[in-house]
């Protein structure tokens, strides 16, 4: 079997994406497209930012275009470069430029990690002029009303060199997403692979356990995401005890003491 | 390696007067020599290591294990042994002579927990992992901490130094982690709601009432374990069985039933208590069960219980405060009603997790706060209703909830307290191990001082200072664009003219033809640490305050993040970190005043100075780390801080500074520093300055030098 290729803007969801609401969050998100708002959406690592941008897109029914960012993102990276074709500069343009010309949904993933100056490419784009002028090319492109701009973002950071300039900040309606509630982890968990009831309210129990550890020793606590991950590995046969430690304590953290502690509250629960 | 040839006895004897002073001492070194010298080699060298080593800390201890250790080498494993002599040095440090002496000479007491020829596990190596585990665990962040014997008081569980009930270090680990998971469970499901200890004073013999009460709470608690952990459940039951400890009385049973249903409370066991005391046989205690210490938890109890509800009282009456800001803003004035309420969560043993609602809306809580309210709640069982109102202003004594600061100043009067204190361990060479929370740090501030000096500096240097702005302003990140990429942002247009023609000439034509903007961002963050020892008095002084006024001048134009700190100290109860510049501090007035006001004050200890700045760096995030030293001589202080215990131990502090991913460097004006420093700083990480002149000279250039 051979992976399928898309081009970037021809990227459709066509089945849809499973979400569980926390609030009114898909609400506010179709308010915001339909008063051509862009949006920031906060929020720790792996609590369903970027699934629920695939739901709306669904939704939507527009063509998604992910760009995750980095800190050697360049203006460029995202709005195009000249190309050399036989002797000729051909423009090509970015994924950003392009999501605007097709009027697709742009998602704009980890915005702060990439470049300062990157950043302030989006700014036309994101308050009421919607265009983004292309220097190159000496062309302003101006963004039709289907096209969306989503970014994304995550406080708990909390570096003074990784922050959200206000001035980037200030133009988005913003959504703030958290670890959803127990009984809604559950659900989330066992629905989305499949396993027993029971053992998903272990998997989000243990979660829990390493939550409690975030600030003394972690960093963070178990994402939803990582608990998928385990539940996939149990329901496909793995012990939950190993299953935990490969998907959920190796990827917290490399600190031997930390993960021997993580590995005793496994044993203990399951 | 070769077998080496047993020592005798005469060289032993020679090696242990030597050590143990017995010139002076008179101790009686024959017949332990003689006992040592029938041991094979490895255990010979075993024992004269020990001795040494001890002998450093002590002489009458190093007497004591020399005379104690010879009949239990071959009963024990070295670690064991190791344990009781690093917890012996230990006593030592912390509780002096007396103490120390006898646990050393009780090694029986000791091993008691080890049966002749079991394999002991030692807390020390498992302590950081227990404390993960329980941390990890629902409720109160416990601390851990070793006691002879296993209890809590609700804020620490005490664990034993060393456990060797079961036969192999695994096993031996699990049942400290049960212990540790029982008394966890001892707060988490409200043994201490009962007053045991008002109660255990009724009593005329409270032994018995207490050994019930313990016995039948044991079987409610192994019930919430059982709910709560299945896994580690099973552990204890396989434990249990190991040991022979299962009780399976049926009377026994029939009474405990109602202990093990879901609701059970220690009402319950205290109920139970009442009714059986004196007519039922209690079974043995558990292995993990450790006591119970009523006296400590109602201390505890005692400090805590007000503390917090103060504490809890004022932080409610913030957030209104904040709100009635508001509100004031829009005129509006409403009465406020605090309330707590209960949301599900299957994933606490309760089912449910505590919310405080303000009008009945959500209040988000900061996480400090959210602790304190599981807190209260561990304590009382619930929020009750007078800790929903918000505290009236001055109606508190901040000393009540305040982690009081104490003042730096106040350590000489009266008996000094390690309060308020950073506590930092010190290495020892000749022991081969860490003493302790050995050194107690300060962080004392400097009272500006608004002379002449900068002035004069400014002016004195004013060439000098011009000449570094501008050296230092050319290592500023300057965006450059790199030609002939093969990739980048734009076309290299002139590299594709030429890749054109040598193309048509027939030649392979290039693929570098773009150009890339390339930015350098400096990430440095430094750290300044600076001598401030009664031997930089005069010229040195004046140096080393030039050197930092110019320093912070090109550092200025330069944007690279740093912070300068003094350190002296005195002793080891007193080790004084001086805050001159902190790194969220901006370089203005002040801060020039206090470079101004630093005065030389008493000795050099290095060591505890650079492992809290390490701390203080490692908490600022930048690509590199610098933390460097400018000194005028070795470490060198009272209690035995000099010569080689203080290189040593700041040798120790650097490997630890490095191992965190910290460059060390040093700058010193000491001519002789060429002998030790490439010991402590490594060969290329260190500049001795001749001339004192030339220091506020040097400094920046070799900043410059070293960060470019």
């Amino acid at each position: 079997m051979t992976a399928r290729a898309l081009k970037t803007d021809e990227y459709f969801i066509d089945e849809e994406p499973y979400y569980e609401p926390i609030g009114d969050e898909i609400e506010i998100f179709e308010s915001a497209y339909r008063q051509q708002l862009p949006i920031l959406l906060k929020g720790p690592t792996g609590c369903g930012k970027t699934r629920f941008i695939e739901h709306m897109a669904w939704r939507l029914k527009k063509s998604l275009v992910t760009v995750s960012c980095h800190d050697d993102l360049t203006a460029s990276d995202l709005v195009g470069r000249f190309l050399v074709k036989g002797g000729e500069t051909v423009w090509v343009d970015g994924p950003l430029a392009s999501a605007v010309r097709k009027g697709s949904i742009c998602y704009l993933d980890e915005i702060v990690e990439a470049r300062k100056d990157t950043t302030v490419v989006i700014h036309p784009l994101a308050d009421d002029r919607r265009v983004l002028p292309i220097d190159k090319l000496g062309e302003i492109l101006q963004a039709p009303p289907g096209f969306c701009l989503a970014i994304s973002y995550n406080p708990g950071y909390q570096s003074v060199l990784k922050d959200l300039k206000q001035s980037t900040r200030q133009r988005f309606v913003a959504l703030e997403f958290d670890y959803p509630s127990a009984e809604l982890e559950t659900n989330i968990i066992a629905k989305e692979t499949g396993i027993p009831h029971e053992q998903a309210a272990r998997l989000v129990k243990f979660a829990g356990m390493t939550r409690n550890l975030k600030g003394s020793g972690l960093e963070e606590g178990a994402s939803t995401r990582l608990l998928v991950h385990a539940a996939r590995l149990i329901k496909d046969g793995i012990s939950p005890v190993t299953a935990c430690h490969a998907a959920i304590a190796q990827a917290l953290t490399d600190d031997d003491e930390m993960l021997a502690g993580i590995a005793e509250l496994s044993s203990s629960l399951f | 390696m070769a077998d080496l040839p047993p020592l005798d006895a005469a060289y032993i004897e020679h090696k242990l007067n030597e050590w143990l002073e017995v010139e002076f001492s008179f101790l009686k070194t024959s017949t332990p020599a003689q006992a040592i010298a029938q041991l094979p080699r490895p255990d010979q060298d075993f024992m004269l290591m020990w001795v040494q080593r001890m002998s450093s800390t002590n002489i009458e201890l190093a007497y004591q294990f020399t005379v104690r250790a010879i009949e239990f080498l071959n009963k024990q494993e070295r670690r064991v042994i190791e344990a009781w002599v690093l917890h012996a040095m230990d006593t030592y440090d912390q509780r002096g002579l007396h103490p120390a002496m006898e646990f050393i000479k009780n090694i029986e007491h000791f091993i008691q927990y080890s049966h002749d020829h079991s394999v002991g596990t030692v807390l020390q190596d498992h302590a950081t992992v227990l404390l993960h585990f329980c941390h990890g665990l629902s409720g109160r962040q416990l601390k851990i901490e070793e006691a002879e014997q296993a209890y809590t008081d609700t804020q620490t569980i005490y664990l034993p130094p060393v456990i060797a009930t079961l036969a192999t270090p695994e096993d031996n680990f699990l049942l400290y982690k049960a212990s540790a998971a029982y008394l966890w469970a001892q707060t988490r499901f409200g043994t201490f709601h009962v007053p045991l200890y008002e109660l255990a004073a009724q009593h005329p013999h409270p032994e018995p009432f207490l050994a019930l009460f313990h016995a039948l709470e044991t079987v409610r608690l192994e019930a919430c374990i059982a709910r709560e952990l299945p896994g580690l459940y099973r552990v204890m039951q396989r434990i249990q069985e190991q040991l022979n400890e299962k009780y399976d009385d049926a009377s026994w049973q029939s009474i405990t039933q109602p202990l093990i249903q879901p609701g059970a409370t220690s009402q319950d066991t205290l109920a139970l208590t009442h009714e059986h005391l004196h007519k039922i046989n209690i079974p043995a205690p558990q292995c993990f069960q450790g006591t119970l210490n009523p006296e400590r938890v109602a201390e505890c109890l005692k400090n805590r219980v007000p503390k917090e509800k103060a504490a809890f009282r004022v932080a409610l009456s913030k957030i209104l405060e904040d709100l009635k800001k508001e509100e004031a803003a829009r005129h509006e004035a409403r009465e406020h009603q605090f309330r707590t309420r209960k949301i599900s969560d299957h994933t606490l043993p309760e089912g449910f997790r505590m919310e405080l609602t303000l009008d009945d809306q959500p209040v988000p809580l900061p996480d400090h706060l959210s602790k304190l309210l599981t807190s209260i709640q561990l304590d009382l069982g619930d929020i009750p209703d007078e800790y929903l109102v918000a505290a009236g202003p001055g109606e508190y004594d901040p000393s009540l909830y305040e982690e009081k600061e104490v003042d730096p100043d106040e350590v000489w009067q009266g008996t000094y307290h390690e309060e308020g204190a950073f506590l930092y361990n010190e290495w020892d060479f000749r022991r081969q191990h860490y003493r302790k929370n050995w050194c107690a740090v300060r962080e004392k501030t400097i009272s500006p001082v608004y002379d002449d000096f900068i002035q004069n500096t400014l002016r004195k240097y004013s060439g000098l200072i011009k000449h570094l702005r501008k050296s230092f302003e050319a290592m500023r990140d300057e965006d450059r664009v790199l030609n002939r990429q093969t990739y980048g942002d734009g076309i290299d247009i002139d590299a594709l003219v030429q890749a054109l023609a040598e193309s048509r000439n027939g030649s392979e034509m290039s693929d570098q033809l773009f150009t890339r903007l390339h930015r350098n961002e400096r990430n440095i963050a430094v750290v300044f640490m600076v001598d401030m020892s009664g031997s930089t008095k005069g010229w040195i002084n004046e140096a080393e305050r030039e050197s930092l006024v110019l320093l912070a001048e090109a550092l200025e134009t330069l944007g690279d993040r740093y912070a300068i700190y003094g350190f002296s100290g005195m002793a080891r109860k007193r080790c004084e970190i001086y805050k001159i510049k902190e790194f969220h501090e901006t370089y203005n007035e002040e801060i020039r005043a206090r470079i101004t006001g630093i005065t030389p004050k008493d000795y050099t200890r290095m060591g505890f100075a650079i492992r809290h700045l390490t701390k203080i760096l490692q908490d600022v995030e930048a690509r590199t780390r610098i933390l460097i030293t400018i000194s005028d001589g070795k470490p060198d202080d009272y209690d035995n801080y000099r010569g080689a215990y203080g290189i040593e131990d700041t040798r120790r502090a650097l490997v630890e500074a490095r191992r965190s991913g910290i460059h060390p460097y040093c700058i010193t004006i000491d001519t002789e520093a060429k002998d030790y420093l490439p010991h402590m700083y490594g060969d290329a990480a260190f500049t001795v300055i001749d001339k004192v002149n030339q220091l506020p000279l040097k400094v920046s250039d070799i900043y410059r030098r070293l960060t470019s």
